[in-house]
């Protein structure tokens, strides 16, 4: 057991699971919502010369889903420094 | 200088540098054959990700999808590059952690059965070979078309080069020289793309380019470019650029499948296997989608400046049509390939090209990236230069697939199936024979396609989404899930998918439109719904043949957290 104990190899997981859930809701809602679901509603709005939600569809995901797994590698190395379970 | 001639020099130097890669870096071991000794900076690796990642067909042919299909197209941006959240997230720390080689190798353990891990590894051959055959068509296409030789001498050629360096060099040699290709083919698409950003939009970003105002001295100046283009479409008969007329339940489904797909693809998850560590495993992810990115943001503005200026070259500022004796050299020399046609219908010797009655064009979308150069007038050695990206990103594609070809075979089959006895030697040997034997096949293909290659690419994706993805997440993230029910799901996920597909695609092709198709689902989109069907039949099965084993417990808890994490061990 790399854990101090079982409680602590639990809160860890939590907190692991916790940090992917809310990323991941994200990464739905920028791509399947705004590029897809919502798109026409987004489209009446103009963003520098794009449609809103074409935008989302050709641009703005990407480049969520890039700072979406910049977050999630930083929170994971504090999380994982946190209950000392890094590697050396 | 000519374009012949630079072509030759920009492509002859590229291949010089990958060889004398693959030769500084030749594998010694099992281990380096498999995974470079886990001894990969995550930078390299994602970089190198990126061009196993970056096929010719994204590199060829993707801006010119999305050019023609306008906001449907956005299906393969999301697609593509979404499928790494979820590879980031939830499946390379894990995967790395449990420090096997292959996927097989991860289900044949997690899912303690040998038939688990024939059923994985029967998938990962069955992908790759969809994948591959299609490859060495685009070598072949790209080489004929710049070296002027016949197609056949094209995919030979490039046959032997990939065989080169996947063969002597193993994936510490493939990485490295992925790195030197992923460079090649990024400058390859981006140079070209500012230049035309510049030319029609004093914009130095095509990424922000392409929703700004035209610039001065090009027709419509002053207006916004996609408003332009949204016109000109309607007034030519197709649909507004930025809207789609695919329905938004295909759509949706279309997107999670390629997602999916991507994060089950065998020969993308094998690269976070080469990391050192956990954490490298989860900032190689990073970097891969970030390379990754900078072609794909790219790959919509491109696809917008090419769509307006074919309208304008071709219909004419006026819209009236332009002479065909004044047609730009790029039609003509395009036309000799047969990729452009012109069929002067009204007898009036002007090209007219629109989504009616009217038209009196063909254009193939896969010239899109090639021809755009040339278009757009630019300078040969940026002409020379798109050709040695397209060549760059054939070869490297098609040699991650070949190392996954060959260590599913020597490795997976026969080292963990059919001859366990065998000596590391003996297992190099046969890597090495199962990849020349797959390159050989891959050759027949890329001269005889089977005329489906194009299609059987989207059916990859679906079998990735419907038998791995959802074997590995419930491996991971539900600890007490049994081999009955990973085995269940794998084999009712596949099958459903495979037969959708091949019912709408080759038995019956023509009921494939939307009012036949389960809930409005394109064959392209299945795969989400048989991952779905995957992941409910292995939730029932599971609940009715009681929990996995305490030791499979302990280890999927042990896989959960990155400390102790070795290097990658085949056993």
């Amino acid at each position: 057991m790399a854990f101090e104990s079982e409680d602590h190899a639990k809160a860890y997981w939590k907190e692991n699971l916790g940090l992917m859930l809310k990323l991941l809701v994200v990464w739905f809602i920028v791509s399947y919502g705004f590029g897809i679901i919502l798109v026409d509603v987004l489209n009446e709005i103009t963003f520098f010369g794009f449609k809103l939600g074409f935008w989302f569809a050709q641009q703005g995901s990407i480049i969520t889903f890039i700072v979406l797994i910049f977050i999630y590698v930083r929170g994971m190395a504090k999380l994982d420094n946190k209950y000392a379970v890094h590697e050396d | 200088m000519d374009i012949q001639t630079l072509t030759f020099i920009i492509v002859g130097l590229t291949f010089a540098l990958y060889i004398g890669i693959a030769i500084w870096s030749r594998a010694g071991s099992t281990n380096d054959f498999y995974v470079a000794s886990g001894g990969v900076h995550p930078v390299a690796n994602g970089m190198a990700t990126a061009a196993d990642w970056m096929s010719a067909a994204s590199f060829i042919s993707m801006a010119g999808i999305v050019a023609f299909a306008g906001y449907d197209g956005s299906v393969y941006l999301m697609g593509w590059t979404g499928g790494y959240v979820l590879l980031a997230m939830c499946l390379a720390p894990y995967l790395r952690k449990f420090g096997k080689f292959t996927v097989p190798d991860f289900i044949g353990d997690r899912y303690y059965s040998q038939t688990a891990r024939t059923i994985a590894v029967l998938c990962a051959i069955l992908i790759c070979f969809t994948y591959i055959a299609g490859q060495m068509r685009g070598v072949g296409v790209v080489f004929s078309r710049f070296l002027e030789v016949d197609i056949a001498t094209g995919v030979i050629i490039g046959a032997i080069i990939v065989f080169f360096y996947t063969v002597l060099g193993g994936m510490k040699g493939i990485t490295y020289t992925q790195v030197a290709q992923y460079v090649v083919l990024m400058f390859a698409y981006v140079v070209p793309a500012v230049f035309i950003s510049l030319l029609m939009t004093d914009h130095f970003l095509p990424q922000t380019g392409f929703g700004g105002t035209i610039a001065g001295g090009v027709p419509g100046e002053g207006q916004y470019l996609l408003e332009r283009l949204d016109g000109l479409s309607q007034e030519l008969g197709f649909a507004a650029y930025t809207e789609g007329v695919r329905s938004k339940i295909d759509v949706f489904f279309i997107t999670a499948a390629l997602m999916v797909g991507t994060a089950g693809l065998p020969h993308v998850i094998v690269r976070f296997f080469t990391v050192p560590k956990v954490r490298d495993a989860r900032r190689s992810a990073f970097w891969a989608l970030t390379f990754i990115s900078i072609v794909y943001l790219t790959a919509p503005a491109i696809a917008s400046f090419a769509k307006v200026n074919i309208f304008n070259t071709v219909n004419g500022p006026d819209l009236q049509g332009v002479e065909y004796e004044n047609a730009p050299s790029w039609v003509k020399n395009w036309e000799k390939t047969g990729l452009i046609t012109w069929e002067d219908k009204n007898e009036d010797g002007k090209m007219f090209y629109s989504g009616d009655e009217r038209n009196e064009m063909t254009i193939d979308r896969d010239i899109m990236v090639l021809a755009n150069p040339e278009i757009a007038d630019l300078p040969a050695w940026v002409v020379a230069l798109v050709a040695a990206g397209g060549v760059a990103a054939a070869l490297s594609t098609s040699a991650g697939l070949l190392l996954v070809i060959s260590t599913s075979v020597s490795h997976d089959l026969l080292k963990r199936n059919l001859m366990p006895n065998i000596t590391d030697k003996k297992e190099l040997l046969y890597a090495r024979v199962a990849a020349a034997t797959a390159i050989i096949i891959s050759v027949y293909f890329g001269i005889y396609p089977p005329g489906f290659v194009a299609q059987v690419v989207a059916f990859a994706f679906g079998l990735a989404a419907a038998s791995f993805f959802p074997a590995i997440i419930l491996g991971i993230f539900h600890k007490r899930m049994n081999r009955q029910g990973a085995v269940a799901g794998m084999v009712v996920g596949i099958l459903f998918t495979f037969c959708y597909i091949v019912f709408f695609k080759f038995v019956s092709p023509e009921l494939n439109t939307p009012e036949y198709w389960l809930f409005g689902i394109s064959p392209e989109g299945i795969g989400t719904l048989g991952m779905i069907i995957n992941f409910v039949v292995a939730t029932i099965v599971h609940k009715a043949t009681g929990d996995a084993p305490e030791d499979i417990q302990e280890l999927v808890e042990s896989i959960r957290y990155p400390k102790g994490s070795g290097e990658a061990q085949s056993h």
